[in-house]
């Protein structure tokens, strides 16, 4: 390989980290968020399908990308606000609930986004990483979603939340002991119903930037199980906000190999590539489960690690 | 008798409920629900037809929802079960290259066979995993599942491809007479056959034999289970293999008896869907019959409402995601003690009672 075959398949990795790991990050934040307080929502899934058909619809409609990001924002809150309820019911199984919303979510995107498929909405403004470079596939690969600054910054805040804060200690609290929040007079449904709820407007944005930006238009096809794989990203990053950015990077260019590798011309193993991010959770959970005990991090009520 | 009227009252009420609003929705893009009703029921039991398209996709919903209720039943929660629908379509397809079968109806239960195999054994993969190194088995079941699909594809685009198949990448269609055709002329296959007798004898299984028993036990309690000296690790790893094997056999059927090769179309979600079938189910084998019937019924209603009423065809989406989500929360309401709530409610004689005013 030639000099500039390397530098447009390591921008092509890159660039697709930062794109491709923009949803990512924003519905693994939204998961972590829902699992601190001891809940799992694998109806992210259709949150995000749902949120990415809300903030296009959105933005088609006002003519405003932003306004169109707040709309895809709110509807995530809605679905994942009716899976919290539906949760704090009794003998409500979170995973099964998981599975349904995750259908009617899509389904009701697929339904509702009919008329959306042909139109053109306002995009995001992109931010130019690549300034520095006279390549111009370098320039081209570092074009930066307007939305991913603000989910680095929202991980910060998140984890100083859970750290400093009385909000961010209730969910943490909520997550390792039902019975200590109830014993401190504080109702357990509640601030889960609020935590998932907050977690589906996180990664509403995250679909917000799937139609928003890249790859920038409606369909049915636009996720991909990012939705799902959010909570195997969250276990990758130890139910750790600022670790859930790296996973999502990490993610994101692990899926970009196969297709930067397909630019420059050797086309094997397209679909091993892209299944590297599953194997390498799989991987990690070898390394760090030991029998009879939960995972390191992880939330004690979680009834995915017990 | 009480129980069981009221097993089956809640999800009938349910499932009425989810037709009311779905109606409400459909009333909104301007269709009269009345029409989208009647449409919805001849489009899924209406005609001879319509009960063909029915049967033949709920053939693979009940064996994918048994991958999930027989696991279930030891205990655990597996929802991997795509990852078994695509190997054992890929095994089934993939052993004719291998070894050359005969073309009869022993060549056909050999591709069977090896999907059941090939599915039994990714499955058993998760248990593995929760035994052995504590790994929680429904995150585990669905990294296995994206990790069998990515294998899939590389397999039918790369080594097993099919060289004449251009636009679609497949493998070479199965070898004359290992098909499995329709049951007396008609479009339903065996595939339902085999369904129907796997949710009859897994039934029995659970519930008749010591061994069944015993899986019931590990996941009922798995105190008792160690108390009693039962090995748990065997029979976990046997509910995972045998659900495996049973999703597995779902996608060898899909390939032996609809598309003939293995390629992209196997992927059609029948895992996800079985997960639902096997909760709404209750994981009982036997009651995943009627469930599945059900909801494939919606699904073959889907392209009818497209085509009569101009509904878009995600509109039965909506409907299962409607059904799904209000039969899972009357679940919640399944243990409510109704007369007794009404009776608290009703106004009752007030006895004068003389108690001190505390401080």
């Amino acid at each position: 390989m030639t000099a500039d075959q390397w530098i447009a398949l390591v921008a092509g990795i890159v660039g697709g980290a930062l794109r491709v790991g923009a949803p990512f990050l924003f519905v693994s934040l939204g998961e972590c968020l829902t699992e601190k307080s001891g809940r799992i929502n694998l109806g992210l899934e259709g949150v995000l399908v749902l949120s990415a058909m809300a903030a296009f619809g959105g933005a088609y409609l006002t003519d405003s990308a932003w306004l169109g990001v707040l709309i895809g924002a709110a509807a995530g809150a809605v679905l994942a606000l009716l899976h919290g309820l539906l949760c704090s019911l009794d003998r409500v199984n979170d995973v099964a609930t998981g599975i349904a919303l995750m259908l009617l979510g899509t389904g009701l995107a697929f339904y509702l986004g009919k008329p959306l498929i042909q139109p053109q909405a306002p995009q995001l403004p992109a931010i130019p990483l690549g300034f520095w470079s006279d390549n111009t596939v370098v320039q081209s690969a570092l074009q930066v979603n307007a939305l991913v600054p603000i989910g680095i910054v929202l991980a910060g805040l998140m984890y100083w939340g859970f750290a400093r804060t009385r909000a961010g200690l209730l969910v943490r609290m909520a997550g390792d002991s039902a019975n200590a929040t109830r014993a401190l007079g504080y109702s357990v449904s509640g601030i889960r119903i609020a935590a998932t709820t907050a977690g589906g407007f996180i990664a509403g944005l995250g679909g917000a930037s799937l139609t928003l930006f890249y790859p920038g238009s409606w369909n049915e096809g636009i996720s991909s199980g990012q939705g799902l794989i959010a909570v195997a990203l969250v276990i990758f990053a130890r139910w750790s906000p600022l670790r859930c950015v790296g996973a999502a990077f990490l993610f994101g260019g692990a899926g970009a190999i196969g297709p930067a590798l397909q630019s420059v011309g050797v086309g094997w193993g397209y679909h091993l590539f892209n299944t590297v991010p599953y194997v390498l959770t799989l991987v990690i959970l070898v390394f760090t489960c030991k029998p009879g005990s939960v995972a390191i991090g992880s939330p004690g009520e979680l009834s995915s690690t017990r | 008798m009480r129980n069981a009227f009221r097993e089956i009252a809640l999800p009938v009420f349910a499932i009425a409920a989810a037709l009311l609003l779905f109606g409400l929705l459909v009333a909104f893009a301007g269709v009269d629900p009345i029409e989208v009703w009647a449409t919805l029921f001849t489009g899924a039991f209406g005609s001879w037809f319509s009960w063909q398209n029915t049967l033949q996709r709920a053939a693979p919903l009940m064996l994918t929802a048994l991958c999930v209720a027989i696991p279930a039943r030891a205990g655990l929660v597996i929802i991997g079960g795509e990852g078994a629908v695509v190997l054992g379509g890929l095994a089934c397809a993939a052993l004719p290259y291998a070894i050359t079968l005969p073309g009869n109806m022993i060549g056909t239960v050999m591709v069977c066979i090896a999907g059941a195999v090939a599915g039994g054994l990714w499955i058993m993969g998760a248990g593995w995993l929760r035994q052995y190194r504590g790994i929680n088995e429904t995150i585990s079941s669905l990294l296995l599942a994206y990790i069998a699909i990515g294998i899939f594809k590389h397999l039918v685009e790369g080594p097993l491809r099919d060289p004449a198949s251009l636009n679609k990448p497949s493998t070479r269609s199965l070898p004359e007479g290992l098909g499995i055709g329709g049951i007396a002329g008609s479009d339903v296959h065996w595939g339902l056959v085999i369904g129907i007798v796997a949710c009859i004898g897994l039934g029995l299984w659970l519930r008749m034999t010591a061994s069944g028993f015993s899986i019931r036990v590990v996941g009922g309690n798995p105190r008792t289970a160690q108390l009693v000296g039962l090995p748990a690790t065997r029979l976990i790893l046997t509910a995972c293999g045998v659900g495996g094997a049973c999703a597995g056999v779902a996608g060898a059927v899909e390939v032996a008896a609809v598309h003939t090769n293995a390629n992209a179309s196997i992927i059609a979600g029948y895992g996800y869907a079985g997960i639902l079938v096997s909760f709404i189910a209750r994981h009982n084998p036997i009651a995943i019959i009627p469930v599945a019937i059900l909801f494939g019924g919606f699904g073959a209603a889907g392209s009818l409402l497209q085509r009569r009423l101009g509904l878009p065809d995600a509109s039965v989406l909506v409907l299962q995601g409607i059904a799904f989500v209000l039969i899972l929360a009357s679940e919640g309401l399944r243990m409510i003690d109704w007369k007794t709530l009404l009776k608290n409610r009703m106004p009752k004689t007030v006895q004068p009672q003389i108690t001190k005013e505390v401080a």
